[in-house]
């Protein structure tokens, strides 16, 4: 390798490459995040007058049992959904990704036909699902019932014990696709001779595996994990889908998506609340901020990258 | 290392446009959360989405004001929008109710734009703020209403001279506290009670409907034992049929209508009195006769359970009427909450549902006014009572019913006392929400993961939290 210190012009190009993505990003994020963050700070009254009061609406919300119940609840829903996505999602992305990369026959197919969920609406998922589980005329019962297991059959959606799990266990399937293609990039991007090198050395696929391609693809375990954290802290659709926005049964999938939609925008007879649920958003983005640097000053600064 | 770094730097951009797609999903109503307040702090904006609506008003002779259009009636079309939660009714306005208001008043021409009912007062507000609202509201009774006519978001309608047509009890879901202004013109009411299908009772053996709740059970009892049919076509995924098809259905024989509801009211009485508690305690027994797995059974699912003849009872409100007639292939029938006790006085929930408003942003506030002055005359009353069955209107005028359900939901009227869904006025006007935690403890109830009396406590815990009854 060799590093070349000869000083070059400055790359105004970059600017040009980055301008639309830092204009639209700008515009329509940034901002929109900055607006909400300084409406948390405020309460709104019936003449729509804006009156700051500091940080009342944070105490309330962390506090006042009103609020602070839902909470807790939904972010402890929210940590559950997200242990489910990194105890399932990212070992079964991982196998499928070897799978695939091993080669053989059909992997086009396979990796096409796995990412598939992912590009679904999720509004078509929650809907397939709740057919396949329908406890009346769903086909999971009848499919358990034709291996003689019909007495493992649950209205899962409903119970207040699996509905969590259900909910996000189908959320893994939908996203599986993910972690899958970014393990699959990171395992590709192996150099065969390594790979050679090991096998001549008498090692097997098992040892080639854990000792040589798992601490090469361990910086994208970061990744994956990192987005699937701001994935699943941000998740809300599939929820309100199948769900609505109380996520019963007695909130039992509520997470942080659901709160601040009820919050924000009110639910049947309940009205929105925009500054409390202004309060809910910068709560949310606290927590995808603080999981952010964690993996940036924890992990991305420790782990040991393998330069070939 | 460069082959690595461009790796990298691929993996990177991969992962910040997953996050922005995932995002872009999962966080749909973020952008939408942050332009509403948007709007609200610059009056600027909410000048806007009208600013382009405009040109489409305006396409004749330039740039004639809308007053201008009431004095040259042909001169100019005017398009109203009505804003509403009834989607099931579309096809009824569009075909029956709007054409007759057309023949009469070419130059306004209507539509009908309804949105999804559990999200309608959401994309409302935020459409009022937004700017982009209708000119006609349909109102969702009380507080959620008055909430809009105190932000200003409606007119007040005391000068519309068809409001005349309309007795106090009919008003007094669109009336402010102090009973100065009226904001909506009342359309109609839903009464609550519970279909069944007239040949599962023959087959069963079922001679009479059950006027009691004992005859009530003991005829759950003879259906579930027959085997054939569901007893109860009812589920508790989408909670607010617990509470409304459930709770306030059966409730009302128990704390005795307008009674119990005013005591509430008044803090004369509390949830974890006896009236409650026996209402839920009657809602956890509906559980076994329900379809199995009811937990997971949404609102769609035990509809068509009943309508496909697969179920004996459907716990529900005569607005079913006109989409149960259309699916159904046997005869059905209509029965009255039982009575706790043979003999006793009946209470039915008789719920004043909807009514329509005007937007004070509206463009064209006289075209708005003629369209809602047609709402409050008879010939109105009539058409919609008859297009929508189950929907009975609130107005004075005499009309004739054609429907035999409706008739049967009607006569009601004359044999029990009326009382309406008590979550709706003044009582959930607070934080928790009455009404929310009313679905959800009722659905907890029936599921039998909380006991009728932990309802009644989280209930009267959460009222008292923040109502503090004028005494």
């Amino acid at each position: 390798m060799q590093i070349t210190r000869a000083r070059k012009p400055f790359p105004i190009h970059l600017f040009v490459f980055l301008a639309p993505a830092v204009i639209i990003y700008t515009i329509f994020m940034v901002l929109p995040l900055l607006d909400s963050l300084r409406l948390s700070f405020f309460t709104v009254s019936d003449q729509r007058v804006e009156t700051f009061v500091g940080l009342k609406n944070y105490i309330t919300l962390l506090t006042n049992e009103d609020y602070s119940v839902n909470f807790w609840n939904a972010f402890r829903n929210n940590l559950v959904f997200f242990a489910i996505h990194m105890l399932v999602q990212n070992p079964i992305g991982l196998l499928l990704a070897a799978l695939v990369a091993s080669g053989g026959w059909g992997r086009r197919f396979y990796r096409t036909a796995l990412f598939m969920p992912t590009v679904l609406s999720v509004v078509i998922i929650g809907f397939i699902w709740q057919l396949i589980l329908n406890p009346l005329w769903g086909v999971a019962g009848s499919l358990l019932k034709l291996v003689h297991l019909g007495f493992l059959f649950k209205p899962w959606l409903g119970l207040p014990a699996y509905a969590l799990p259900t909910v996000s266990l189908i959320s893994v399937w939908q996203f599986v696709g993910i972690p899958m293609i970014l393990f699959y990039t990171a395992l590709i991007g192996i150099p065969e001779e390594l790979v050679e090198a090991a096998h001549v050395d008498g090692a097997s696929g098992w040892h080639i595996f854990w000792r040589i391609k798992f601490p090469l693809v361990l910086p994208t375990l970061g990744i994956v994990a990192i987005l699937t954290f701001v994935g699943n802290f941000n998740a809300f659709d599939l929820i309100y889908t199948m769900k609505g926005a109380l996520a019963g049964p007695n909130f039992a999938t509520d997470i942080m998506g659901t709160l601040f939609y009820r919050t924000f925008f009110g639910q049947q007879l309940q009205l929105g609340n925009p500054t409390m649920g202004a309060t809910v958003a910068a709560m949310m983005f606290l927590i995808i901020l603080t999981g952010v640097l964690i993996y940036l000053f924890l992990w991305q600064r420790r782990i040991q990258t393998y330069e070939m | 290392m460069k082959k690595w770094l461009s790796l990298f730097s691929v993996l990177v951009v991969m992962s910040m446009l997953l996050t922005a797609c995932g995002g872009g999903a999962t966080q749909a109503p973020a952008p939408a959360a942050t332009e509403a307040p948007a709007a609200t702090v610059a009056p600027a904006a909410t000048e806007a989405p009208a600013a382009t609506e405009a040109p489409a008003a305006t396409e004749a002779p330039a740039a004639t004001e809308a007053p201008a259009a009431t004095q040259a009636p042909a001169a100019e079309q005017v398009n109203l929008t009505i804003e509403s939660w009834r989607n099931d009714d579309l096809s009824i306005w569009q075909d029956q109710i709007i054409p007759a208001f057309e023949a009469k008043y070419p130059n306004i021409k209507v539509t009908f734009a309804p949105s999804a009912p559990a999200e309608y007062n959401g994309v409302l507000n935020t459409k009022l703020e937004g700017g982009t609202a209708g000119d006609l509201i349909t109102c969702r009774p009380f507080d959620a209403s008055l909430a809009l006519f105190q932000k200003g978001y409606l007119s007040s309608l005391n000068d519309l001279a068809g409001m005349a047509n309309f007795n106090d009890v009919a008003k007094s879901a669109w009336i402010t506290d102090d009973g100065k202004d009226v904001f909506c013109v009342p359309m109609a009411s839903v009464i609550h009670g519970f279909f069944y299908n007239k040949d599962a009772f023959t087959a069963v053996g079922i001679d009479k409907v059950p006027e009691t709740v004992d005859e009530f059970f003991a005829d759950l009892q003879k259906i579930k034992d027959n085997g054939t049919y569901t007893p109860l076509a009812m589920g508790t995924s989408d909670m607010w049929e617990a509470a409304t098809m459930g709770f306030q259905n059966i409730g009302p024989n128990y704390w005795l209508g307008e009674d119990g509801r005013l005591a509430l009211i008044k803090g004369t009485a509390k949830f974890t009195d006896q009236p409650y508690i026996d209402t839920w305690a009657q809602l956890a027994k509906w559980a076994p006769f329900m379809p199995s797995g009811f937990e997971a059974v949404k609102y769609p699912d035990s509809q068509v359970l009943f309508t496909s003849g697969k179920a004996a009872i459907y716990p529900t409100g005569s607005w079913e009427i006109s989409v149960f007639e259309k699916d159904a292939t046997f005869p059905m029938g209509v029965f009255k909450p039982p009575l706790p006790k043979a003999g006793d006085q009946c209470y039915i929930s008789d719920h004043t549902d909807i009514a329509l408003g005007m937007n004070a942003a509206t463009k064209h506030p006289a075209e708005a006014k003629q369209f809602l002055e047609w709402v409050a005359s008879p010939e109105f009353a009539e058409l919609y009572s008859n297009a929508l069955p189950g929907f009975f209107t609130l107005s004075n005028a005499q009309i004739t019913l054609k429907d035999p359900l409706a008739q049967e939901f009607m006569s009601w009227r004359g044999q029990c006392k009326s009382t309406i869904r008590y979550s709706y006025q003044i009582l959930s006007r607070g934080t928790p929400n009455l009404e929310n935690e009313l679905w959800r403890v009722s659905a907890a109830v029936i599921n039998g993961t909380m006991t009728p009396e932990q309802a009644g406590k989280e209930i009267q815990a959460g009222l008292d939290s923040w109502y503090k009854p004028a005494q």
